[in-house]
């Protein structure tokens, strides 16, 4: 046994061999308990794949066999039990009924284990998602870690699916429809003692107790766990269409169901079946196996290898990351400080004077307030936050991150100062969203060392962030700070050094173009709504009130300079008055209590060529990127749109967008809007290969 | 009455060197209404975090933690060994809590010169903290006795006699720090302590509130000509910056104390709050090094600790205390007045200080309470607490006894001087007093 599945107590244990068997292991204790543990081979994580899943079914076999009091089904890795069905799999479910002939086998599979003839017990520590807590629900009993760690939860949803191990009923069973819902529709991860609360464990038990619990439940018959009546009454059959409905009304608010169908499935399939567990799980089968056949699931799961791609960049195997030194505590500088200290690094913040850091320490407190339950680990992650005016961490650090002004002397003058304090083995990051790394890296006496770090606000909130290297960064420099970005769980993406860099070169055009329609006297309101119809979270005009037009002015002026072009007058006209969005509490809208468009306008314009102008500028901007090698491929181009700017998820990033749409057609598209709207149309070289690679 | 000599044993030179190589101390905030932003740990663990950064040496290879504090909250058992593990030392160095009164900070740092002097340790962190704006509102026994027998009652009719039973008296609270700042011996506050030896030497409401204004005034030139170097900024959740001591108040006048009515003697004292130390919170740590630290880190050394010495006296004229721990501390290094450059003695109240100076050049007092054979000296006034003291900054009583000590060596290097006593009064009857040389 690995030192990671050893129990807690030391009770001796006897091998039970499985024939052919790689991923599970079975052992048998002097109580006549089986301990039944998930290792899947070759992996840090364990997955349900079809291999798994079929060698389960042989050591149920062994199970049964040996007669026992009971079993407890555990997980050998020490990040958690299951982390669900295997995603990878899921490119290869196109036909709709092998897919749901494959379901109902593991269905079956889960009812056997769920009708044993002894008591069963799901022990669960770390992560418990998706198809892995359909796994433990199919035991007859649940006991969890109740450590921060343990996370459980159904995260299906967010690719475009619904649970389809049973879990749909077996979650409903448990918690009662209106709580498991929830968790189905959200798709968000509880802790253990949510999870009793719930009802979807029995106990929630320190680790040092895991074992007893589990015992406890294995070695002899305990009456069920079950939802109170006033939580079962909803999946009364006169109640369930009415809750049903409700429900829908809320969803829709969120996510429209062209773009989003499985929240609707997921209640459709509740409330005509919710009253007959067997016709449930053959339609939770066929549902699922329909969903994973659409272009939103296929975007969705698509955009989730992508993630793991991106995390694949920061698989460094340097030394780890312990001390971050921030200089800068304006709004970037203190945010990525307090994220920093939030996933446990140890964190020096530095600005000129004390005055500048106390709102830094402030909104670092509220966010270990908003993110932090355990007011234990609230207090460490505070203590590790230092306010260093002298900069003396900047000798300490593994990486020194500046986030001062953009100022191309500022920044210069810092970072020679900073290379003679640093550590020789210091990661140098820059923060710069607009200037180019080569004019700062100049400074230094090895201008190899220098890598763009660029987080996105809010910190906390947007998970991109790019790994930026000039002509002379350093591959290994630039390795480095993706394992850096990964090591505080956000998600590195690797661009060359070009202004704007991918992001916000590609979401210039598109704000562009939404000043270009107000000026034409479009409404500002539609504007936004007709982007958000499209899947933006946010229409372009919100957005740019949101990062502060006084940045948007800055950021259009650097591309403008760069790329030719104007900065459109309506943006600097708000400027000049003082309007700078959010901030100052008006510029396209008023923000006062409630937010109101500050002008109105036409409305007369068609709603597919406002969207046209917004989106088709955004993509062929991509395209112009993707030719140009700011990123290594057009994955990459969605991706870090996707997690950058939170394009469309379900579309699947500006690239696959076109081509999903068609590169022709989009193309034509293009010329029709050159030939109305000007040049700023005119479809970049780069589509030749975009074109023949997207056939 | 009481009397300390050079045969005590509460004092002795310690065996080998002992450096102090560092010190930091959080701004003293004065407690205004209701508890301050920041728990005692909160403090010395700012104070700390800002030194121990500074340092060539990790926070783990620190030897000893000993932190003095009088009111830990209920949650910071042992508060040294909270603040220990919170500031990074780990789980392998060990740290105790020292406690003596107002002379606290000043025991831990004789604590932790021990231990190097004894060649027991090389190098600990050792200091006081204090948040007096977060000292307990209590019940009385009476309460506490009524709500133990509420928790056993078992049935209805015995609650009901229970209620039956219930004095509004008993919801009168017990205020902690005004407990604490009386004699349970002698059942007199300090203030009248205060009172007791400053009739002694006659010294009236008008001298008492000089040398307030000029307490006030030597801290508001210390701020402004930037000689506190040894503050580190505080933030607290909300965003505020606390970067100065704020109990100053730089236009107080002899015009503006004369208004303020005694608080202790009520009719006929002299002792206010404007001629009193201050409720404060506040934290101090210095870094004691020996010889083989200095030079294993290349610490730069701010001074010496050469010497120290405690005494016992009457508990109501617990106020000559630095009388009678400076003098036999004095006479067996064989150091005369004019062999000191600069005091500190920590100003509990503006009389108590006055009283001091008078009975160090008394020689009856001298004679009578200390066996000398004349009195020991003047302290000039510009040789004492040339930097304000606690009247103006406040007085939190774990952390004073640091405060003193850091600021003296402070002094000593600012004004390029070779030898200073730090003395402190302590309630209870005693006092403290270290001798501090600049190496």
């Amino acid at each position: 046994m690995s030192r990671d599945d050893r129990l807690v107590d030391t009770t001796p244990m006897q091998v039970i061999e499985l024939p052919g068997v790689e991923h599970w292991r079975l052992h048998r204790d002097d109580d006549k308990l089986l301990w039944l543990a998930l290792d899947c081979a070759g992996a840090s994580t364990n997955t349900l794949s079809a291999a798994v899943l079929g060698e389960l079914a042989v050591a149920l076999d062994a199970a049964s066999e040996a007669r026992p009091r009971g079993l407890v089904l555990h997980s050998a890795k020490p990040n958690g039990f299951a982390a669900g069905a295997d995603i990878r799999a899921f490119d290869d479910m196109l036909d709709p009924d092998q897919t749901a002939r494959q379901i109902d086998e593991v269905h079956a599979l889960f009812a056997r284990l769920e009708n044993l003839p002894f008591p069963t017990v799901a022990r669960v520590h770390g992560f418990c998602l998706g198809g892995g807590l359909e796994l433990a629900l199919a035991c007859r009993h649940v006991v969890a870690d109740d450590a921060s760690a343990t996370r459980l939860g159904f995260p299906e949803i967010l690719l475009g699916i619904h649970p389809g191990f049973g879990g749909t009923v077996r979650s409903i069973r448990q918690c009662g429809a209106l709580a498991a819902l929830d968790l189905m529709l959200t798709g968000r991860a509880v802790n253990a003692r949510r999870a009793r609360a719930l009802g979807l464990v029995d106990r929630a038990v320190p680790r040092r107790h895991l074992d007893a619990a589990a015992r406890h439940f294995a070695g002899m018959w305990h009456t069920r766990r079950e939802p109170a009546w006033w939580k079962q009454a909803v999946s009364h059959g006169l109640l369930r269409p009415l809750t049903a409905r409700a429900l829908r009304h809320v969803v829709a608010r969120k996510a429209p169901e062209q773009h989003y169908p499985a929240p609707y499935a997921l209640l459709r399939l509740w409330a005509r079946h919710g009253g007959d567990e067997t016709r449930m799980y053959r339609a939770e089968a066929r549902s699922i196996a329909e969903l994973l056949t659409t272009s939103t699931s296929r975007n969705l799961v698509r955009l989730f290898m992508l993630q793991e791609r991106l995390k694949g960049f920061g698989r460094e195997a340097g030394k780890p990351i312990r001390h971050v030194h921030v200089v800068g505590a304006g709004t970037m500088g203190g945010d990525i400080a307090a994220w920093c200290a939030l996933r446990g690094l140890q964190v020096t913040l530095q600005d000129r004077g004390a005055e500048y850091l106390g709102g830094a320490v402030r909104r670092a407190h509220r966010l270990f307030e908003r993110r932090v339950r355990d007011r234990y680990e609230r207090l460490a992650a505070r203590d590790r936050l230092v306010v260093d005016l002298d900069g003396h961490g900047i000798g300490r650090a593994d990486v020194v991150i500046e986030a001062i002004v953009e100022d191309v002397a500022a920044k210069r003058a810092l970072f020679r100062a900073v290379e003679a304090q640093a550590r020789p083995d210091a990661l140098l990051a820059t923060n710069t969203s607009s200037i180019e790394l080569g004019e700062i890296a100049a400074a230094l006496d090895d201008p190899a060392r220098l890598v763009g770090v660029h987080f996105f606000n809010p910190v906390a909130q947007m998970q991109l962030v790019e790994i930026v290297s000039g002509g002379a960064t350093r591959a290994a420099v630039a390795a480095r700070a993706a394992a850096f970005v990964a090591a505080i769980d956000r998600l590195p993406l690797p661009a060359q050094s070009a202004p704007g860099f991918l992001v916000n070169r590609v979401l210039s055009p598109y704000l562009q173009e939404a000043f270009s329609l107000l000026a034409e006297g479009v409404d500002t309101a539609y504007i936004d709504e007709t982007a958000r119809a499209f899947g933006m979270p946010m229409g372009p005009l919100e957005l740019a009130d949101t990062v502060g037009l006084d940045i948007c002015l800055h950021v259009g002026e650097i591309l403008a300079a760069a790329f030719g072009g104007e900065v459109p007058g309506v943006l600097r006209e708000q400027v000049t008055r003082g309007r700078l969005g959010v901030k100052s509490k008006a510029g396209f809208y008023e923000h006062g209590k409630r937010r109101r468009p500050a002008a109105k306008g036409r409305r007369d314009v068609a709603a597919a060529d406002v969207r046209d102008r917004l989106v088709l500028r955004m993509v062929n901007e991509a395209v112009a990127c993707l030719r140009e090698g700011i990123v290594a491929d057009a994955d990459l181009v969605d991706v870090g749109m996707v997690f950058g700017t939170g394009f469309a998820p379900f579309r699947g990033g500006p690239l696959n967008y076109a081509r999903e749409r068609g590169v022709s057609e989009v193309l034509t598209r293009l010329r029709q809007l050159e030939a109305q709207h000007g040049a700023r149309f005119a479809a970049d070289s780069g589509w030749d290969g975009f074109g023949r690679d997207a056939q | 009455m009481a009397v300390s000599s050079s045969r005590s044993a509460a004092g002795h030179a310690p065996a080998r060197p002992v450096y102090i190589v560092d010190g930091a101390r959080t701004p003293f905030l004065k407690a205004r209404t209701g508890p301050g932003p920041f728990r005692p740990s909160d403090l010395a663990v700012h104070a700390g975090r800002a030194l121990l950064a500074r340092q060539p040496f990790a926070p783990e290879a620190i030897d000893q933690v000993i932190l003095g504090c009088i009111m830990p909250g209920p949650e910071e058992a042992n508060i040294a060994r909270v603040v220990a593990l919170r500031l990074g030392c780990g789980d392998r160095v060990p740290a105790w809590t020292v406690q003596r009164n107002c002379a606290t900070g000043m025991q831990a740092i004789d604590s932790a010169a021990q231990d190097i002097g004894a060649g027991r340790a090389e190098l600990v962190l050792a200091g006081g903290t204090e948040a007096m704006s977060h000292a307990p509102v209590l019940w009385s026994p009476r309460m506490a006795a009524w709500l133990a027998q509420w928790a056993a009652a078992r049935t209805f009719r015995q609650r009901l006699g229970l209620l039956g039973a219930l004095r509004p008296a008993y919801f009168k609270p017990v205020i902690a720090l005004l407990l604490g700042l009386t004699d349970p011996v002698v059942g007199l506050s300090m203030g009248q302590t205060a009172e007791i030896i400053s009739r002694r030497y006659g010294i009236t409401r008008t001298d008492m509130d000089a040398y307030a204004v000029r307490s006030h005034q030597r801290l508001a030139a210390a701020q402004s000509e930037g000689r506190l170097d040894e503050i580190v900024p505080l933030f607290d959740d909300d965003g505020g910056v606390h970067l100065h001591d704020d109990g100053v108040r730089p236009d107080s006048s002899l015009d503006k104390l004369a208004r303020l009515k005694p608080f202790f003697d009520r009719e006929f004292g002299n002792v206010t709050p404007g001629n009193s130390s201050q409720i404060t919170d506040g934290a101090a740590w210095l870094l004691l090094a020996s010889e083989t630290a200095v030079e294993q880190y290349a610490l730069p050394v701010l001074g010496r600790m050469v010497d120290s010495q405690w005494a016992g006296l009457d508990p109501r004229q617990m106020g000559f205390g630095p009388v009678h721990a400076a003098t036999p501390l004095l006479k067996r290094r064989r150091l005369g007045f004019d062999k000191i450059d600069y005091w500190e003695i920590n100003e509990a109240f503006a009389g108590q200080v006055l009283a001091c100076q008078r009975a160090f050049a008394d020689e009856a007092y001298c004679r009578d309470e200390l066996n000398l054979r004349g009195a020991m000296g003047e302290i000039a006034d510009e040789r004492l607490n040339v930097d304000g003291g606690a009247v103006a900054l406040g007085h939190p009583v774990g952390t004073s006894g640091a405060r003193i000590v850091l600021h003296l060596l402070k002094v000593l290097e600012q004004r390029q001087a070779r030898r200073g006593v730090a003395a402190i009064c302590i309630g209870g009857g005693q006092g403290g007093a270290m001798l501090l040389e600049r190496a």
